[in-house]
């Protein structure tokens, strides 16, 4: 039996009440509840405050660069195609500095579970307008409001038909360790993009902000691509949380040939292999 | 008979010439001939002027020449642009509808040899190698070999064109331009991309990601369509930021990663750069340099991203250098380059240049009995709560494990860590972490590969060239006589070792370098390595600013 405590208790360099503490406890309880074990994971992060949840509890951790999660996780999975991959990073590394990357994974279809992080500002370099900063939004760096339009990561990826397309809540922490769950257990790329109040920087999406706002919504069917169209672009006075819009479009990584075995690493060149390859060339 | 003939073939992009230059190159090799072939093309598919230049000798022959003997033309401009360059007695060997007049020329009357203008390619193989006395089943082999997967019918076809091709240009009776015979052994065709290739394989590569990019593209697509059966995963990024941080991701987790790519591309790379060194993950990158700035001239050549490489990556770490002069240094090197990023778990660079990227050279078969490959990351750890990504050894290397086979955990941190691997901003940590990468630099040190010399031992002119230039310099020495001029060729430009080279430059009459760029920049890089024996240095990287105090305490003023 694996238990939350198995991931440890960690001090976080996070303000009390960001809504990354909450996320991190459903983290622990989704693997808990599936029985994995901290060494069968692997989380990779970009930067930002959210980029540090890896080292929050007990797991591997590949934390590299401003953006780049996406790439090397992209990179872990092809080498080891049975790891279980997750991704967690904020609004910012994700769909900022690593926007392409974020279309990229949802062309592969690579066996990703991306938990951004969305707090609609940059917390980490103190206060700067996100890509899913609302437009008019004023901030320390943009006084005069937001110019530019706000970013939004669940009507993209249901758009380019990702995979697995959730939004969850950090205030709603059971709902948010199944959605976990069920994005894990999904071939492919799976996105949930989780709401979360950035408690000192910023003023207007707040955890009440939130709460009163998120709901989940009845009889919605993720397989039926035109609902989940609206349900993606709903978004204001209500926010609909929850699953959706699932796919069926066969994991990038199960389509390689992999002629060996799954861990790239353990395959060594034959010589009388080589030795055919270089005879090509006579 | 001829000793030596330099054949260049011009004409559009998408007239086939590349074909015709890959056959007789191939036919002369399997012929026992020694060759160079240099490649110039324009950054467009179709049109514009493309030559694919064939040198072949009975003796060695190392660079581009540039009188021609036999020039091929398949087109009108051909003939305007190379003309000049023609020796007295050379031909020109052109279809009837171009325009040319006067003595040693002889029309090829392509399409009437020809069924379809599909064919056009094995019309001027089958005159070209009767031209030259090449025995007719080598052409013949090589056809076999080339369309031998498609349907039988299709062999039969170009055969029958090539015999119609041999005869006549048997009947043009001319035999001023055949090859004396040789007896070497055939070897490879292979250009310096092949070398790298061949040289990643033997390694054991299983990963490689990269962005298209001329003139380092071919990499990756052979390693896509050659390496299925041994297992490498090829993946195309969506830029070469991708490539990097992928194949970085790849190699954590256990994989032998490279990336391909040209110097516009690595630009981009460099911040991964920097991330390996700070990781501590292997990766081979190989960077196969064009003109700059920015685009430049995109499928031309050129030395002139030696300072980019050898900067790239903001902080501090240590990472080594190599610059194949050949196809064969090109395999051995790359072998070294997986072996190495291993070893000293960090970056190592492969420099190549569209030159020698693009030209085919005959190679002798690569002994793959002496290729080991790295040693493979391990699986196990006996108490798993006691392993550390980066515990602090004597050498600085760490144990390497891949993640999840154990119940171990492996955290591999960009951001300053513990030995762990867990984020810290302890300003001790700091400091013992930045020696710890640093310290690797000593196994780099420990195998610089030495100059090669070429010459006697006292010399007046010592010309010094890394890469690609070997021939080139070589081919210059052969003129100016072997007695007067030396070589001295670096094929690590990275870290140096001044044993290895100083005596040799103090003993010369003068140095000349010799490098394809315009501020000599490996020049430069030598004299700022030529440094007295005795340093003293006061310096800090713990993350506080200097100050006089601290200074103070390590300036010796007794």
């Amino acid at each position: 039996m694996v238990s939350v405590d198995d991931y440890g208790d960690f001090e976080t360099a996070w303000c009390p009440g960001c809504g990354n503490h909450s996320i991190l406890k459903a983290v622990k309880k989704a693997l808990a509840s599936m029985g994995l074990e901290p060494h069968e994971s692997i989380f990779v992060s970009g930067i930002g405050q959210a980029a540090k949840s890896p080292h929050y509890l007990k797991a591997n951790v590949f934390n590299g660069l401003h953006g780049r999660a996406l790439p090397a996780a992209t990179g872990i999975k092809l080498a080891n195609p049975r790891a279980n991959v997750i991704v967690q990073s904020g609004d910012g590394c994700n769909y900022g500095e690593g926007g392409n990357h974020f279309l990229a994974a949802i062309r592969r279809n690579i066996g990703l579970t991306l938990l951004a992080h969305d707090n609609q500002i940059y917390g980490l370099t103190k206060g700067q307008a996100s890509p899913t900063t609302t437009q008019g939004h004023a901030t320390k760096a943009q006084p005069g409001g937001n110019p530019s339009a706000p970013f939004n990561p669940v009507a993209v990826a249901v758009t380019m038909q990702a995979n697995f397309v959730a939004r969850g809540f950090s205030g709603m922490i059971d709902h948010l360790a199944d959605l976990i769950v069920q994005a894990i257990n999904h071939p492919g790329f799976s996105l949930i993009d989780i709401m979360q109040p950035c408690v000192t920087f910023n003023k207007v999406n707040t955890f009440a902000w939130y709460k009163e706002r998120c709901y989940e919504p009845q009889g919605h069917d993720p397989e039926d691509w035109e609902q989940a169209i609206r349900l993606a672009n709903q978004w204001g006075d209500r926010i609909p949380v929850g699953v959706i819009y699932r796919g069926t479009r066969p994991a990038f990584e199960q389509t390689l040939p992999h002629p060996t075995n799954d861990l790239l690493y353990k395959n060594r060149p034959a010589r009388d292999v080589l030795k055919e390859i270089m005879n090509v060339y006579s | 008979m001829r000793r030596e003939l330099n054949i260049l073939i011009g004409g559009e992009a998408g007239q086939g010439l590349v074909t015709v230059g890959e056959l007789l190159t191939k036919a002369l090799i399997r012929s026992g001939y020694n060759v160079h072939v240099c490649q110039g093309y324009m950054s467009r598919i179709r049109g514009g002027h493309n030559t694919f230049a064939v040198r072949a000798g009975v003796e060695r022959v190392l660079g581009p020449v540039s009188k021609i003997d036999i020039l091929v033309a398949l087109n009108q401009e051909t003939i305007t642009l190379h003309k000049g360059q023609m020796r007295e007695d050379g031909l020109v060997l052109k279809d009837k509808e171009i325009e040319m007049e006067g003595d040693g020329l002889l029309e090829i009357p392509f399409k009437e040899l020809a069924p379809s203008p599909l064919f056009e390619n094995v019309v001027g193989l089958g005159f070209l190698s009767a031209l030259l006395g090449l025995d007719k089943a080598v052409p013949q082999g090589c056809i076999k070999d080339i369309f031998g997967k498609k349907k039988p019918e299709v062999v039969e076809k170009n055969l029958d064109v090539l015999e119609a091709a041999y005869s006549f240009a048997r009947k043009q009776g001319i035999q001023s331009h055949n090859l004396a015979r040789t007896d070497q052994k055939p070897g490879l065709m292979l250009t310096g991309n092949d070398g790298v290739i061949l040289g990643a394989m033997a390694a054991g590569v299983n990963f490689c990601s990269y962005y298209p990019m001329t003139p380092s593209t071919g990499i990756p697509m052979t390693l896509n369509a050659k390496g299925k059966s041994l297992g490498i995963v090829v993946e195309q990024a969506e830029d070469e930021i991708a490539a990097i941080n992928m194949a970085i991701g790849a190699s954590y987790a256990g994989a032998r990663s490279m990336v391909a790519t040209s110097g516009g591309g690595f630009a981009l790379m460099c911040e991964g750069v920097s991330l390996a060194g700070m990781t501590e993950t292997p990766i081979v990158i190989v960077v196969g340099q064009r003109p700059g700035p920015a685009t430049g001239l995109p499928t031309r050549t050129e030395q002139g991203d030696l300072n980019l490489v050898l900067y790239s990556g903001h902080g501090e770490f240590p990472r080594a250098i190599f610059a194949p002069g050949n196809p064969e240094q090109g395999f051995d090197l790359t072998v070294r380059a997986f072996d190495l990023a291993e070893r000293s778990q960090g970056p190592v660079f492969v420099l190549t240049d569209q030159y020698l990227a693009d030209s085919y050279r005959n190679v002798p078969p690569f002994d793959l009995s002496r290729v080991k490959g790295p040693a493979s990351p391990g699986d196990s750890w006996p108490d798993p709560q006691t392993y550390q990504r980066y515990a602090l050894t004597d050498d600085g290397v760490s144990p390497r494990l891949v993640p999840t086979l154990g119940p171990y955990l492996v955290v591999a941190d960009s951001d300053e860590h513990y030995p762990d691997g867990h984020i810290t901003e302890d300003l001790e940590v700091r400091t013992a972490m930045t020696e710890k990468r640093l310290s690797k630099e000593k196994i780099i040190k420990q195998d610089v590969v030495p100059p090669d010399y070429y010459g006697p031992d006292q010399v007046q002119t010592l010309l010094v060239c890394w890469g690609s230039t070997l021939g080139p310099a070589l081919e210059a020495q052969g003129k100016a006589g072997k007695n007067k001029v030396g070589v001295l060729h670096f094929t690590q430009v990275w870290p140096l070792d001044q044993d290895h080279f100083r005596e040799r430059m103090g003993s010369a009459g003068r140095v000349v370098f010799v490098e394809s760029n315009a501020t000599a920049q490996f020049a430069r890089l030598l004299e700022r390595e030529v440094v007295p024996d005795s340093k003293n240095y006061i310096l800090r990287y713990d993350g506080l600013p200097l100050d006089a105090e601290y200074i103070l305490a390590r300036l010796d003023l007794s």
